[in-house]
């Protein structure tokens, strides 16, 4: 794997930002995209454009077979048994919303427990939020430990007889800490609880297997898998999506439309109202190609690599506090300087070209349970070398520098 | 852009020993503001006296050092001014941010009005303005008695 190659083909580091080179620290939030997926965009909509499943033209005829390649090669990239099970969203919010709603609507009344983790991104807590209002639901939420992580053991002390689905994050956004979902998935089978995963920050980074996770629902990110921004994925196990009761109403979705009823389409049909992202959801395809030609495991070892070396390297630098220590990390360094607040540091080190993220990173809860406000967060893609690692350092010590810190 | 002038010695000095960081006893008046984005959040107590003036000014937050030191330096100087005069240093202080070159109030004085212009800098970086007005906008709210929490979004 030679990142030089690889990272020569984001033509976003072709560019000077503010006379730097770019030192892109922030995949977490959204990673940058190859050529071959702005070049797709591009080209569909220059040589290749209609509304996809409805007319019967060349044109429409052959985006729907685009479209449906791009569905088939996300089956395979997760080991989804059956492409069914893939609906295409405006994002993983969008998949985590038409589950609370759609689980919601038919299996949560008042007094249900949903069951989430202190790590979650609001995205995971806000839609079953939504439910504690109109159903009178609780939310329960599994605590984080002192290294960032949550145990299976938290999981499991947390289950009651009223729990009805349990919700966690495969890789957290902010300590990095990678759950192990296999278990807890398998622990709350033995219960007959669903599991959804959200996994914005694990599709970009770990190898995924649907089939093996044996999860029920996987709700995925395209804009942070090298993808066009307003697609995502929901993965949910076809029994579910067979049952559960559609999300929204409109065209492409219903079967038959009469004044005294409707029916409604089949899968995947069935979950994807209106007119789809489809030059995005064409362009993922690249997206998943690119990935698949680097190799995930290639990535995992790549990224293992960097992080290794920066926690290092930060760990040495006495000011920097690192937040936490888990056994299972991603790559994702939230950290801390005693002295200068977060944004302080986001300012400072943009000023060398460092991109990084400040502030809760849609994590409140979290936050708040650390008793920080804010923290700064680099976070890792295919793209980064050491040398981001260095400058990133580098512009630590000249943020203390300004700081009159030693 | 120019990190020195954003963060200027009296900036980083009011960042790091903010004046007036407390609670004001017997408080007439408060306000609570938060940034949304970056979760800053400020909270302005306000005692005026029987003339309207402002006899203590004092708050309670945590943000960045922008923002420690713009509500350190907003409450040294309206003290002891009234209710107008306040009103009239906060839209002379917001238009200076947002498009004027100087503050025009002839209710500072030159040295207020230089430690005042030291936030200036925040002009050349459009994400960091709100951190310097967000205790501007929640001493408005307190001011107008407002219940509803200041916010620097719109």
């Amino acid at each position: 794997m030679h990142i030089g190659k690889i990272k020569k083909e984001f033509p976003i580091f072709d560019n000077k930002v503010q006379n730097n080179d770019l030192v892109y620290l922030d995949s977490a939030n959204s990673s940058q995209k190859p050529r071959i997926v702005i070049d797709r965009i591009y080209d569909f909509y220059s040589k290749e454009f209609s509304n996809v499943g409805r007319s019967v033209h060349y044109l429409a005829v052959a985006a729907t077979n685009l479209y449906e390649q791009t569905r088939t090669s996300v089956q395979k990239y997760i080991n989804a048994s059956d492409k069914n099970e893939i609906v295409f969203t405006k994002g993983a919010t969008e998949a985590i919303n038409l589950v609370a709603n759609t689980f919601g609507q038919k299996y949560l009344d008042e007094g249900d427990e949903v069951l989430i983790t202190e790590l979650e991104h609001h995205s995971n807590y806000v839609p079953w939020h939504f439910l504690r209002k109109s159903k009178k639901i609780n939310i329960e939420f599994a605590e984080v430990n002192d290294q960032g992580e949550v145990t299976l053991e938290e999981i499991k002390k947390k289950i009651t007889d009223r729990t009805k689905i349990i919700c966690v994050t495969h890789l957290s956004n902010v300590t990095g800490a990678i759950l192990p979902i296999k278990e807890i998935v398998s622990f709350a089978h033995s219960k007959g609880i669903p599991v959804l995963v959200d996994g914005c920050q694990g599709a970009p980074h770990l190898k995924l297997d649907m089939q093996d996770l044996d999860c029920d629902f996987y709700a995925i990110s395209g804009h942070k898998m090298y993808g066009p921004t307003g697609i995502g994925v929901l993965y949910a196990k076809k029994k579910w999506l067979e049952d559960l009761p559609p999300y929204q109403g409109g065209g492409g979705m219903i079967r038959e439309v009469k004044k005294k009823g409707i029916s409604y389409g089949e899968l995947p049909n069935k979950y994807e109202a209106g007119t789809m992202a489809t030059a995005q959801v064409i362009a993922f395809n690249e997206s998943i190609k690119f990935l698949e030609k680097i190799g995930i495991e290639n990535i995992e070892k790549h990224e293992r690599e960097l992080l290794d070396y920066a926690v290092d390297l930060l760990g040495k630098n006495n000011s920097v506090n690192i937040i936490g220590n888990p056994k299972n990390k991603g790559g994702v360094i939230s950290f801390t300087i005693e002295g200068i607040h977060p944004h302080d540091i986001a300012t400072i080190l943009d000023e060398d070209g460092v991109a990084i993220r400040a502030g809760h990173h849609c994590c409140q809860i979290l936050h708040e349970k650390l008793g920080l406000p804010a923290t700064a967060r680099a976070s890792f893609g295919v793209y980064n070398t050491k040398d981001d690692i260095d400058q990133l350092n580098k512009s630590i010590n000249n943020c203390k520098k300004i700081f009159n810190l030693k | 852009m120019n990190l020195k002038e954003l963060y200027q010695e009296i900036i980083l000095e009011h960042g790091k020993n903010p004046r007036n960081l407390r609670k004001t006893d017997n408080f007439t008046r408060d306000a609570k503001g938060n940034n949304p984005l970056c979760g800053d959040n400020v909270h302005i107590y306000l005692k005026l006296n029987e003339n309207n003036k402002v006899e203590d000014i004092s708050f309670e937050g945590n943000g960045c050092a922008i923002s420690m030191a713009s509500a350190s330096i907003m409450t040294d100087l309206v003290r002891g001014k009234e209710e107008k005069e306040v009103k009239e240093i906060v839209t002379d202080f917001l238009d200076m941010i947002k498009e004027k070159d100087e503050l025009s109030t002839q209710l500072l004085n030159e040295d207020e009005k230089t430690k005042l212009m030291c936030l200036s800098g925040v002009k050349q970086y459009p994400m960091r303005v709100k951190c310097a007005t967000l205790s501007w906008h929640t001493l408005t709210s307190a001011m107008n008695n407002s219940q509803e929490i200041a916010s620097t979004e719109d």
